[in-house]
């Protein structure tokens, strides 16, 4: 089931992350790690909200939606109860660990020092009147649209 | 079925190159896999993470993520992938001769 068929097999993924909430950043970084270790290279651009994975002072705060977040299977007025999103939170938190999966802080240093890059978004760190300064070191530069494409050279572009 | 020649001895694998019986492991054959592998000598670093791997396989019955091989071998993960470039986790399993790590980490 899982042989590559007579297909090439692929050399190289360029990742998108655009959403900022647990659930939205994890899979890019799961796939990230997991392409390096198959020996694939990587590449991860963060972009609009996607940024706060990489900004120092939201990185390791981010949470799970629990209204307008009809997987988690909870009506949206008990979702909006003060508290909710950081209990469920807490609770994926947990489970993430059990399975041996870093918080987003290491993980995004195991990514970088696997030799995966890692890029922010120009458009969006103006648009946040954001700066260099407030990406944590493992951000190795921020690019236009055109300079990801050129960084995604030979590479599938995974958009999340 | 798949061999592999130590020394004239036949080891069987299977077809990515995994040892089939652990129990025919033994340095000469993490030797022949490394090169297999690309890896021309193994050094003291390579047989840090070796043996650190068949500690972890023994206890657990699999393979560490490359995450605890990073905090608990010893060696960091930047080195674990110039050690054994192109997938560490997977590539110092086969050379220690335990089966093919399966987790996602």
């Amino acid at each position: 089931m899982t042989e590559n068929n007579g297909y090439e097999p692929i050399q190289k993924v360029s990742i998108i992350i655009s959403r900022g909430s647990l659930d939205g950043v994890y899979p890019g970084l799961i796939m990230a790690n997991g392409a390096l270790m198959e020996g694939i290279d990587a590449m991860l651009f963060f972009t609009f909200f996607g940024l706060d994975a990489i900004r120092k002072k939201t990185m390791n705060n981010l949470k799970v939606a629990t209204v307008a977040n009809p997987a988690m299977h909870i009506p949206t007025w008990i979702g909006a109860i003060p508290g909710m999103s950081a209990f469920a939170t807490s609770k994926m938190k947990r489970e993430i660990e059990k399975l041996d999966i870093p918080p987003v802080g290491e993980f995004l240093e195991m990514i970088h020092d696997a030799g995966g890059i890692i890029l922010a978004c120009k458009a969006t760190v103006e648009m946040f009147h954001l700066s260099k300064s407030d990406f944590c070191d493992q951000v190795d530069d921020i690019v236009s649209v055109g300079q990801m494409y050129e960084a995604s050279a030979g590479a599938e572009i995974i958009f999340t | 079925m798949t061999t592999l020649n130590v020394n004239g001895k036949e080891v069987p694998v299977d077809e990515e190159g995994y040892l089939l019986n652990l129990s025919d492991w033994d340095e000469d054959v993490a030797k022949v896999i490394a090169k297999n592998e690309g890896i021309e000598e193994l050094t003291d670093r390579h047989w840090a993470v070796i043996k650190f791997m068949q500690k972890v396989f023994k206890e657990k019955g699999t393979g560490p993520s490359i995450r605890k091989l990073g905090k608990e071998s010893g060696v960091p993960i930047k080195e674990l992938y110039k050690l054994f470039p192109k997938g560490p986790a997977k590539k110092a399993a086969k050379i220690a001769g335990i089966k093919k790590p399966v987790g996602c980490i």
